[in-house]
């Protein structure tokens, strides 16, 4: 690796730590689209500068973005004061209004006597390949900056992302809070500008906060992870660029950003889509197997106090329960296994069938007595006022006799077989 | 025949912000304007595939391409919300990626070939009456006002035929649930409807103007009026004067027509905004 992609490899690491840690309060504020806007605002702050100075250094054409961006945060923080127009749209409007001036300057600046727009328009898409050790010295600055921000601040920024009326409450001033999360967006967005451009600084600040928040349901962890997900989709996408020879290096680290937050959207434990269907599946299997248990026991029951041998088929199950013998049969034989159920007519039989063993009983006469105290519950939640649960049982018990709903089949003869 | 270029200008104009706006009133309201700016920057993958599998600039395999992403976009804010990404989260991570694959798309295969990334996001309104329509040899007029009217009447007729539907999932999504309307059926149709219209109007007007018609006409009716159909009629007229008014900024100034456009209607809207909290004020 030569030194040139070193030195854009550690600005876009660090640039992608600071949009992370940034973003993470963007996103936890519902402003995760505030760094696109205030990217495509700093276009005519940008124009303006160089009409002015006409200089085409960082210096006066940052200072100019982020003055626009100021404006921008302003005006959107006037039209959702002040009128009836929703967050979405104080955005939308700020953005498209701000980028149409800024073309229009644009415009202006082309015709100018050695203003044509090279150098300009990399402020548009981003030149990451140009980094050169004196942006890297200004991004490190400014990412510390942004750093050491949110540290200061940790605390006042957790209120505002979470429970704004607590900290107003607490005398805090919530209002000068927001500003300073906005300024500091400002800020991470003139710093990113220059390298991966307008709409690609957008993903910087949303994608790795997002993918952080899969991992963890901390701030005081969200916010370094997030900051290592961007550093790595820095360093992802310089190393990328390397492989062929177009390949522009800011659109691969927005690639890399977004195949991190895939990973974290499918696997990340608890949170991630793969460990939410492994929950539902077990969720599913024990809903299923109490569904069948209380089946099974009532048919019993009724059978047993017509005085009939307590077998029941997988028909009966579908017929008088509505339970599909898709999983029904697969279930009863893994019943059989654990010795939950045995089978009393064999397969080769028209009809096969199944009966509770006495360890089976016991447990179905468990579910069984919890599904009939629930249905008394609904009957009577009113009188009752209580959430049901073990607490609301003995109040329950004397009118579950009153409906004639107890359950009697196996009471306490666990292991004495069907009666 | 020939129209004179500042009608033409104007009437594709008008025409992309009457159509904006009708869709855009209803973003407004469902507080979704900023799926205009996301699907605006998603569709770019579309045009790049789509001439990257054909080889052929064609508008009409480029808007269908541009629409597919459009709708894959919609799709895939809805997905992820439902897998419990909030709304603008999901958005900013959609279409930030498509628009970086269609970045790397274009330098990476298209990058000999001619394919205008600056023309698809400003577009050149000022080349519309240029742009003919040719069958055989007979000149059917500017290509831009038979796509743009096109799609005006499109989103005109989609608008008056379901105006109750969509009236009912802007406003009270689980009533219309109650009631028996398909909301999701209405919500993909709106955003059909968007991606058709801020992919036609691409050629013709570029990816800002289009953006800025999504939210300002409606935006700013919303300030001016309590019904939702005074709403839309205003809508499409506020994009009409920001059309005639940004046309004559822009000759004033010598500068883009559709920056123009979008300045006139901020600065409508601003008009509005300070005379709306003037009179609330009383």
């Amino acid at each position: 690796m030569d030194a040139n992609t070193q030195w854009v490899m550690s600005g876009t690491a660090l640039l992608g730590m600071a949009a992370g840690v940034v973003g993470v309060l963007a996103l936890l504020r519902r402003r995760a689209l505030m760094g696109d806007v205030l990217a495509h605002a700093a276009l005519p702050g940008i124009a303006a500068a160089f009409l002015l100075t006409g200089s085409k250094t960082p210096g006066p054409l940052l200072t100019g973005a982020a003055v626009a961006g100021v404006l921008g945060t302003g005006a959107m923080a006037a039209i959702t004061r002040y009128s009836r127009l929703k967050q979405d749209a104080a955005m939308s409007l700020v953005l498209t209004v701000f980028f149409g001036l800024g073309i229009m300057l644009l415009n202006v600046v082309q015709r100018m006597p050695g203003g044509n727009q090279s150098g300009l328009d990399k402020f548009l898409f981003g030149q990451a390949a140009a980094i050169v050790p004196r942006d890297v010295r200004v991004i490190m600055v400014l990412a510390g900056a942004l750093c050491l921000l949110v540290l200061v601040f940790y605390k006042e920024f957790k209120l505002l992302a979470f429970d704004q009326e607590f900290g107003a409450g607490l005398g805090l001033p919530m209002g000068r809070l927001d500003l300073l999360l906005n300024l500091g967006l400002v800020l991470a967005v003139v710093t990113g500008l220059e390298s991966v451009g307008v709409v690609l600084m957008a993903a910087l600040l949303t994608t790795p906060a997002l993918a952080a928040r899969y991992w963890t349901d901390r701030l005081s962890r969200m916010l370094p992870l997030a900051g290592l997900f961007g550093a790595l989709s820095g360093v992802a996408g310089t190393l990328l660029s390397q492989v062929g020879p177009r390949m522009p290096t800011g659109p691969l680290i927005v690639l890399a950003a977004t195949l991190l937050f895939v990973v974290s959207l499918l696997a990340a434990p608890h949170r991630g889509l793969a460990a939410r269907l492994v929950r539902m599946a077990r969720t599913r299997a024990q809903v299923r197997r109490e569904r069948l248990l209380e089946a099974l026991y009532d048919l019993s029951e009724e059978a047993a106090s017509a005085g009939l041998p307590a077998d029941v088929t997988v028909a009966d199950l579908e017929r008088r329960r509505g339970l599909s013998p898709r999983w029904v049969g697969p279930l009863l034989e893994r019943m059989v296994r654990t010795g939950v159920v045995e089978r009393v007519r064999a397969a080769a039989e028209r009809q096969e069938a199944w009966r509770l063993t006495g360890h089976g009983l016991a447990e179905a006469y468990q579910v069984a007595r919890r599904e009939r105290l629930h249905l008394v519950y609904l009957m009577h939640q009113a009188e009752i006022g209580a959430p049901f649960g073990p607490e609301v049982h003995p109040q329950l018990e004397p009118l579950l006799r009153l409906h004639g709903l107890e359950p009697v089949l196996g009471r306490g003869q666990p292991g004495e077989g069907v009666g | 025949m020939a129209l004179p270029a500042p009608f033409v200008i104007i009437a594709v104009g008008a025409l992309a912000a009457g159509a904006s706006g009708l869709v855009g009133s209803f973003l407004v309201l469902r507080r979704m304007t900023m799926l205009g700016d996301a699907i605006s920057h998603a569709v770019l993958p579309g045009i790049a595939l789509a001439f990257l599998l054909t080889g052929s600039r064609a508008a009409p395999v480029m808007v269908l391409g541009a629409a597919l992403c459009g709708l894959l976009t919609a799709y895939a804010v809805q997905t992820l919300q439902r897998a419990g990404v909030q709304e603008d989260a999901g958005m900013g991570v959609t279409f930030t990626a498509l628009f970086a694959l269609g970045v790397v798309l274009i330098t990476a295969f298209a990058g000999r070939v001619h394919l205008d990334l600056d023309h698809v996001l400003y577009g050149e309104i000022a080349y519309a009456p240029w742009d003919l329509w040719l069958v055989g040899d007979v000149s059917l007029g500017p290509r831009a006002l038979w796509t743009m009217g096109a799609i005006f009447l499109l989103d005109l007729l989609a608008v008056v035929l379901f105006f109750k539907e969509l009236k009912f999932c802007a406003f009270d999504p689980a009533t219309a649930e109650a009631l028996g309307i398909n909301v999701s059926a209405f919500h993909y149709l709106l955003m059909t409807l968007v991606s058709i219209t801020t992919v036609g109007a691409f050629d013709a007007v570029g990816a800002i103007l289009v953006v800025a018609m999504l939210v300002l006409p409606g935006a700013t009716a919303y300030l001016l009026t309590e019904r939702l159909s005074t709403m839309l009629a205003l809508a499409v007229g506020l994009g009409a004067l920001a059309s005639v008014l940004g046309y004559l900024l822009a000759r004033i100034t010598d500068t883009a027509v559709a920056g123009a456009m979008a300045v006139v209607g901020g600065v409508l809207f601003a008009l509005v905004f300070w005379w709306a909290r003037r009179r609330r004020r009383g």
